[in-house]
């Protein structure tokens, strides 16, 4: 089968009939590959009393909307999900699927992929196409970036954090076609998910702070880590992480930052303990000023960031937290 | 009594991670100069196996994919309590994706047969992309509920889980045979001990090559992948550093100045 001029697909992601912001920003991308190819753009929304998204995503760049408005898809389930966007595929053939990297692309993706017995490239940084028509799936690996490829299986397909691409200039007035997905969309007895619970996060969110801090294996031990945690209160910050934080029990693996974590655009930005690994630094974007602080002068992060400090962090943070302290005493009485 | 597969990967030590390179011929990992460990998550989904068989009484087999050397991580799991250690080995298993490496897996839970759950870490340390685990259920024709937090009730029919969102979770019921992965808040991993280290060396690893799973060659490692790697470049930064000069005191005087400037004080 010729795929060249086969569509290029998202899978939309809402929560609480909110459309993620990973969403627009992916449609915004497809529309780049799509016009290199010739070709469209299509999304698949599923979920209930979602008609209010198709505008934004029109707008995005899509050229035509699967909509599956149902309370049988209200809520993400697997199976059932899994299998309308399988018996979708298996009808239209789109030639590359986009999802996000989000609670539900993380599962949704490799259902999928294995389904259709095609590739998935994971939280890729960037996405081109090539002299062949190729998808080129972009990942940070080992110190530099690694192109991965999908060149006989279709549809050819990835995912992509929220905030790797930039969101979209919505263009107004732009329309397209709205195909509804019917029914009957029958509920899977294996899984059931049998309540759904918010919680609240701790902290600054890291995706709209504007100074962020991530602590790494540098912190030695809880009480080093516990300092890093004492510096990001004080300076309002948000706090990150490098995975061996995470590994080592002190930090939550939804405060990771990069690749496979969250990925951040602070004005500033404040490596603590941490190598510099690629995975991780692909995460922070755009900030004005980046400082690490690392006991070894030759430690990559410094060849990443534009003030370094070398030095123990362990003996280094508690003589900052005084200075900054003090500073704010001495702001508190002068008032 | 419920028959529990557990699959584990060795990994590259993460904390010699900087040292791997790539081999720009064959364009796979060169991993010969690092230490393997076994995948840190991966004992989270052994201990909650070992749990449910000290409550409930279970079978624990554990199945890796791997050259000949993955051969310790299995043995430490069985020195950690498993029954049987499986490992899948053989050349033609090499350069695999998240898809080969999960079809690899899945046969291999095939053969040892009648099995009512599998457990995975949610993600290597190395690949970290949570495919494998799902990837697996579905050729498995098993149910998945992925990043698991907690086991709240485990019987012959079905477990009710706790799985993680990202602000929050989903408690959900999945009917057995089915396949979960885990997250390190699951539990806290018992440590080695030395009987277990005395009583393991007794034990046999088996090896499955690729003639006794029965597949074709094509199916499997770089052959069976959809994926493949083509490129692999240095990444330019454009950033210039200062270090801050003088003693620790002055570092952190200049750094405090510098925030300020920032506009976070």
């Amino acid at each position: 089968m010729n795929h060249d001029n086969n569509p290029i697909w998202v899978i939309a992601d809402q929560e609480n009939c909110k459309l993620l912001p990973v969403t627009p920003q992916l449609v915004g991308q497809a529309r780049l590959l799509a016009d290199v190819l010739a070709t469209s753009v299509e999304v698949v929304l599923l979920g209930e009393g979602i008609d209010t998204h198709t505008e934004k995503i029109f707008a995005a760049g899509a050229d035509r909307i699967y909509v599956g408005d149902h309370p049988d898809l209200a809520m993400y389930h697997p199976e059932v999900y899994t299998d309308v966007i399988v018996k979708l595929t298996l009808e239209h053939h789109p030639q590359i699927m986009l999802m996000g990297s989000t609670s539900m692309g993380r599962e949704l993706a490799p259902l999928v992929a294995a389904r259709l017995e095609t590739g998935l490239t994971a939280h890729c940084i960037d996405l081109r196409i090539n002299q062949k028509g190729i998808l080129e799936q972009k990942i940070p690996a080992y110190g530099g970036e690694i192109t991965i490829v999908c060149p006989e299986r279709r549809p050819q397909m990835a995912t992509v954090a929220q905030g790797v691409f930039p969101s979209p200039s919505p263009e107004g007035g732009r329309g397209g076609e709205i195909v509804s997905i019917q029914g009957p969309f029958l509920p899977s007895d294996r899984i059931q998910t049998l309540e759904l619970v918010m919680e609240e996060p701790d902290g600054i969110p890291l995706d709209t702070a504007s100074c962020v801090i991530a602590g790494g294996a540098g912190a030695g031990d809880l009480q080093g880590w516990n300092q890093i945690v004492e510096l990001a209160a004080i300076l309002n910050a948000g706090l990150g992480c490098t995975r061996p934080a995470v590994d080592e029990g002190w930090a939550e693996l939804d405060t990771m930052i990069g690749q496979s974590g969250k990925m951040v655009n602070p004005e500033t930005y404040l490596g603590i303990g941490l190598s510099g690994e690629q995975q991780h630094m692909v995460g922070v974007t755009g900030a004005n000023v980046m400082i690490a602080i690392n006991s070894d002068k030759k430690s990559p992060v410094f060849e990443q960031v534009d003030v370094g400090i070398v030095d123990d962090c362990r003996d280094f943070v508690p003589v900052l937290l005084e200075k900054i302290r003090k500073y704010k005493e001495q702001q508190t009485s002068c008032q | 009594m419920l028959k529990i597969v557990v699959c584990v990967k060795a990994v590259p030590d993460p904390k010699l991670a900087c040292d791997l390179k790539i081999d720009p011929v064959t364009k796979t990992l060169l991993r010969c100069d690092v230490p393997m460990v076994l995948n840190s998550l991966d004992k989270h989904a052994l201990e909650a196996a070992l749990q449910i068989k000290a409550e409930n009484g279970a079978y624990i087999c554990v199945l890796s994919m791997g050259p000949p050397e993955a051969g310790s991580i299995v043995k430490e799991c069985m020195a950690l309590g498993a029954d049987k250690g499986i490992l899948l080995s053989d050349p033609c298993f090499g350069g695999a994706d998240a898809y080969a490496t999960a079809y690899t897996l899945a046969t291999g839970v095939q053969k040892i047969g009648d099995v009512d759950a599998v457990l995975c870490g949610m993600a290597s340390s190395d690949g970290a992309t949570e495919w494998v685990g799902p990837e697996m259920a579905v050729m498995l024709g098993m149910p998945v509920v992925t990043r698991v937090r907690e086991i709240i009730v485990g019987n012959d029919e079905s477990w009710e889980v706790k799985s993680a969102l990202e602000n929050g979770y989903r408690r959900m019921r999945v009917r057995l045979p089915a396949l979960l992965t885990v997250t390190r808040d699951l539990n806290a991993p018992r440590a080695l001990s030395f009987s277990g280290i005395i009583k393991a060396r007794k034990k046999v690893i088996t090896q499955w090559r690729l003639d006794d799973l029965g597949v074709s060659a094509e199916t499997v490692g770089i052959k069976g992948s959809p994926t493949i790697v083509t490129e692999m470049c240095a990444v330019d930064n454009a950033r210039r550093v200062t270090f801050l000069e003088g003693t620790r005191e002055e570092k952190a005087e200049q750094l405090l100045q510098k925030l300020i400037e920032g506009g976070l004080l």
